[in-house]
């Protein structure tokens, strides 16, 4: 772009539009920096030795000692761990998405009674701290024998997650003309069948969206995991919440194991995201 | 998609049900040894010939305390054995069962850990678990810079601050660090060390002028203090990273800067004040819940922690020291070989003052320790009146006595089963 | 199917799964704010704000997130602008934009401290670079304001994804045709964005902002890391009733403030924000 722009002296007005396209770029190098710089921080410290990490000045490219990685690796249980975070992120997903998404249907095609308390229940959830109801919430759980399954767990992360598949699903619905379905209903299409075939392609991406944020917020939520699991312990729990209390190198070394499942799985569905980009542009 | 997500919701059910088989572990629920290489050592190395195996899961207080009220409130749960320090074991006194039923056989554990084990009822509601103490460390340059005629095993509060002017002035930036953030444990050092060395007293004399001394001599060190130890809860790392050379703290949050650097610093006992040498002990119990799932396997697992053996792995797993009579093997590591003589020779100075855990305070525990914290805060970070901070706190503390009927404890003069005064 | 029932049969499984996970735990605990031994009691209220950390957290709490918020929008829609307008690359870039979003809190605390400690990255490079010839000691309760814009960088960066990614999804939703239409009338990219891009957006901004807004009164594990003991913020105090103090009435009384804040806040944006039922053509 650059030598592009200086062999074109005579015409300024490319030359303004390749300017602002250096620019342009550079603002997209600049905001992806302040993005990776720090992750890099926390991967070139998980791979270094212990005294590196507290060394001064910082080096600024690892010497891939494992060490401090491998001990998280040779943890007792750390596959087990693993497969218990998957599978309650993997189900907070589904519950809240399946919970979520027909109330914010419902909330961007029809006005009814109810409405905005129904919203306000939905925010209160967002809006009390999580912890404080884990005392209640593990005593009904284990009265019930909720206690200790990655159902139950999956059950309070929900919890979490709902608010954000409801209004995003909501916001997304409400941003498909309602037009669109009544064309598909003239068309002979059922209720069903109009959402299925028109409003469901659409609204993909803000599917996706609200996914990865169950997925990353049950991931991710410490709390409840340590208290409501105990043979079925989740990676986050198991690793994480002894972090801050542990020396420097094994912080940065149990913080990037537990990011790198979550970008693998951020990266598998990015797709989706985009997956139906466009078709409403047609 | 849709497909996708129907394959997968199947197969998380049928992970669901497949992997909930439990295990008959005992599950050892513990608020020690929560660092992550501890916890494995504990798992690895102390826990590993148990018969029929423990599940140790250390765990931050939150967690910890939440589980535990649960289980109570529900009455019945899978906790076997808690591990807790004396205060935290002290919120749930009455949930403990009688432990005096174990046969320690020939271990013998520490008469007066075991009196405090009883939590002021007739039952033995825990056993001694681990102790630990807390001492001061150096970084070896900074030895150069104490001032004329001091010893290092025999400072004074006096010379300590001389000490933490020099680095200040000869370095330029303040080397004395102190755990004042937000899970440092700045509380016991007002407790146990500094109040009782000008005052000794922990609790009547809060408001006396001797505590006034105290505090000022305190805001004066202040000045000499790394500003960061307002982020410090464990002293080992910014004495590992050079930030700051000379420091007081809790010899298990110190362990790792002797074991990573063992040339590089040396371990003292805690300055003395015009009443002596005061210090304050840390004792580790392990308890037995009432709705354990079962008892007699839980007291076997607390037999076992007790065994010679499991007390000295202890402490290598921790830098917790045994409670027992258990013999040290020759090769400890370096937080181990350094830090144990230090405290030795805090204890059993000619001017000991040793000021002990709070009993009796029940569920007030972290209450009392928050008097001494917004003390703290308001006087030397706040900046405001001492007499004024110590006046209102005061009242903050006389009602925590009188709501918990303790009477003093030493080195505080008995006060013949009534509340402690707070004069 | 009788269309004045349909939207309740939508929001009727959301809704009992709410009353069971969250409603009645919520009610059990926000009765101790106000019942003690003895009935009813305002004595939780009184100890909450007569403690000398309540007004600070308050204020450090909201001015945060009236600082936060703001700027996060405003730098999503740069990032979510930038997303879709991408010829090449889109994919790399969002992807790269999004990998925030997998972090969680403790661990962006975690990146940060490490960024601005005395012997840390910040201080490697000014050090380095020979901008200073010796460590700068920033995480100091002296200028608490550099702790502030230090908790305000870390923030920014680990919480600006969930924004973008919500306006990332909802701009997919607009219509080439108006901005077609807007180029014939001849309205450059600026005014574009401003015509075309924000009125459409309404929807997914609203949600965006709200939910962001919820979550910055929830703060905490990144202050805690950076700030220790010098910024205490709502959510923080809430903790230490709860578990070190062991005044489980207090702790109570202490979440309804920040739910009544985040409620009062949410109610805010819903007013000013209005969507109409579904966008029309």
């Amino acid at each position: 772009m650059t030598d592009a722009a200086l062999a074109d002296v005579p015409r300024p007005v490319s030359e303004v539009t390749s300017a602002g396209k250096v620019l342009y770029w550079a603002g997209i190098v600049l905001l992806c920096a302040w993005v990776l710089v720090p992750i890099y921080f926390l991967l070139s410290n998980a791979l270094s030795s212990p005294a590196e990490v507290t060394s001064f000045p910082k080096h600024w490219v690892p010497s891939f000692d494992m060490g401090s990685l491998q001990f998280f690796l040779s943890f007792g249980g750390v596959l087990k761990a693993l497969m218990n975070s998957v599978i309650v992120a993997v189900l907070t997903m589904i519950l809240s998405i399946g919970f979520g998404a027909p109330a914010g249907y419902a909330l961007s095609r029809f006005d009814f009674w109810g409405k905005d308390a129904f919203r306000l229940l939905v925010l209160m959830t967002r809006a009390f701290p999580l912890p404080l109801l884990a005392l209640p919430i593990a005593v009904m759980f284990i009265r019930v024998g909720l206690d200790d399954t990655q159902l139950g767990l999956a059950l309070v992360h929900t919890t979490l997650a709902i608010p954000f598949a409801v209004l995003i699903t909501f916001s997304i619905f409400a941003g498909v003309p309602v037009e669109l379905e009544e064309a598909a209903w003239t068309l002979g299409c059922n209720r069903w069948q109009a959402f299925r075939k028109v409003v469901l392609p659409l609204v993909l991406p803000g599917i996706t969206a609200s996914a990865i944020f169950a997925f990353t917020i049950s991931w991710n939520e410490v709390f409840a995991a340590a208290v409501l699991t105990v043979q079925n312990r989740t990676l986050t729990a198991f690793l994480l919440q002894s972090l801050n209390v542990s020396p420097l190198h094994l912080r940065f070394a149990g913080g990037a194991a537990l990011v790198i499942p979550a970008l693998v799985f951020i990266f598998a569905v990015r797709k989706y995201m985009f997956a139906m980009w466009g078709i409403a542009n047609r | 998609m849709r497909r996708n997500l129907v394959a997968l919701a199947g197969a998380a059910l049928a992970l669901v049900m497949a992997t909930n088989a439990v295990e008959a572990q005992v599950l050892f629920w513990a608020n020690q040894a929560v660092p992550v290489e501890e916890a494995q050592k504990m798992r690895d190395n102390v826990l590993k010939n148990f018969p029929g195996g423990a599940d140790f899961q250390p765990q931050d207080p939150g967690p910890f305390i939440t589980r535990i009220q649960a289980e109570e409130q529900a009455g019945s749960g899978t906790i076997g054995v808690v591990g807790a320090l004396h205060g935290d074991l002290a919120s749930f006194t009455k949930d403990w069962i009688d432990l005096s039923d174990i046969d320690l056989g020939a271990v013998k554990p520490s008469p007066a850990f075991m009196q405090l084990g009883k939590l002021g009822t007739s039952e033995q509601k825990y056993l001694p678990w681990m102790q630990a103490n807390y001492v001061m460390v150096a970084n070896k340059q900074a030895l150069q810079y104490l001032p004329q005629g001091a010893d290092i095993n025999d400072l004074t509060y006096d010379q300590l601050i001389d000490w933490a002017k020099a680095m200040a002035e000869k370095t330029g930036s303040p080397k004395f660090g102190f755990p004042a953030g937000p899970k440092g444990l700045k509380h016991r050092f007002f407790q146990g060390f500094l109040l009782p060395a000008y005052t000794g007293s922990e609790v009547s004399k809060f408001r006396s002028a001797d505590a006034a001394t105290a505090w000022g001599k305190f805001k004066e060190l202040w000045q000499y203090t790394n500003p960061a130890s307002t982020n410090y809860d464990f002293m080992q790392e910014p004495l590992l990273t050079g930030d700051v050379w000379v420091a007081f703290d809790h010899i298990a949050r110190l362990g790792t800067a002797f074991n990573q650097k063992p040339d590089d610093f040396v371990a003292f006992p805690a300055p003395k004040g015009p009443k002596g040498r005061a210090f304050m002990p840390v004792l580790a119990g392990l308890a037995i819940p009432k709705w354990a799932p079962d008892v007699a396997k839980a007291k076997e697992l607390v037999k076992y922690m007790m065994q010679p053996e499991q007390q000295v792995a202890t402490l290598l797993a921790t830098t917790f020291f045994p409670v027992t009579d258990a013999a040290l093997p020759a090769d400890l590591p370096a937080a181990a070989r350094a830090l144990g003589p230090a405290v030795t020779a805090q204890t059993s100075s000619p001017d000991a003052l040793p000021a002990l855990l709070p009993v009796g305070l029940g569920d007030k525990g972290g209450q009392f320790n928050q008097v001494y914290i917004d003390t703290f805060e308001r006087i030397v970070l706040n900046n405001e009146d001492i007499k004024t901070v110590l006046d209102s706190e005061a009242d903050t503390l006389r009602q925590i006595m009188i709501d918990t009927k303790a009477p003093c404890w030493l080195p505080d003069a008995d006060s013949n089963g009534q509340p402690c005064p707070v004069e | 199917m009788n269309t004045r029932a349909l939207p309740y049969l939508l929001l009727l499984p959301a809704t009992l799964f709410l009353l069971v996970f969250f409603v009645y735990p919520f009610v059990q605990v926000a009765v101790q704010a106000f019942v003690g031994p003895a009935g009813f009691t305002t004595d939780n209220v009184q100890t909450m704000v007569k403690n000398f950390r309540f007004w600070p957290s308050v204020r450090n709490t909201v001015l945060l997130a009236a600082i936060v918020v703001p700027l996060q929008l405003v730098m999503a829609l740069v990032m979510a602008s930038i997303v879709a307008n991408l010829k090449s690359a889109r994919n790399t870039i969002l992807y790269i934009f999004t990998i925030p979003l997998g972090l969680s809190d403790l661990a962006a605390g975690i990146i940060w401290l490490a960024i601005f400690e005395q012997s840390g990255f910040l201080n490697s490079m000014l050090v380095s670079l020979g901008v200073v010839d010796k460590p700068i000691l920033f995480l100091s309760y002296q200028n608490s304001w550099v702790i502030f814009v230090a908790v305000l960088l870390a923030e920014l960066w680990r919480a600006t994804a969930i924004v973008m990614v919500i306006l990332v999804a909802g701009m997919g939703l607009i219509p080439k045709e108006y901005y077609e239409a807007a180029e014939v009338f001849g309205a450059g990219p600026w005014k574009r964005f401003l015509k075309v891009t924000l009125p459409m957006l309404k929807p997914s901004l609203q949600t965006a902002l709200i939910l962001r807004t919820i979550a910055a009164f929830e703060v905490f594990s990144v202050v805690q890391a950076l700030g220790g003991t010098t910024l205490p913020v709502l959510v923080g105090q809430t903790y230490d009733w709860q578990f070190n103090q062991q005044q489980t009435g207090v702790a109570a009384a202490m979440a309804l403030v920040i739910l009544a804040i985040s409620i009062a806040c949410t109610v805010f944006f819903l007013r000013v924000l209005r969507t109409p039922k579904g966008a029309t053509l």
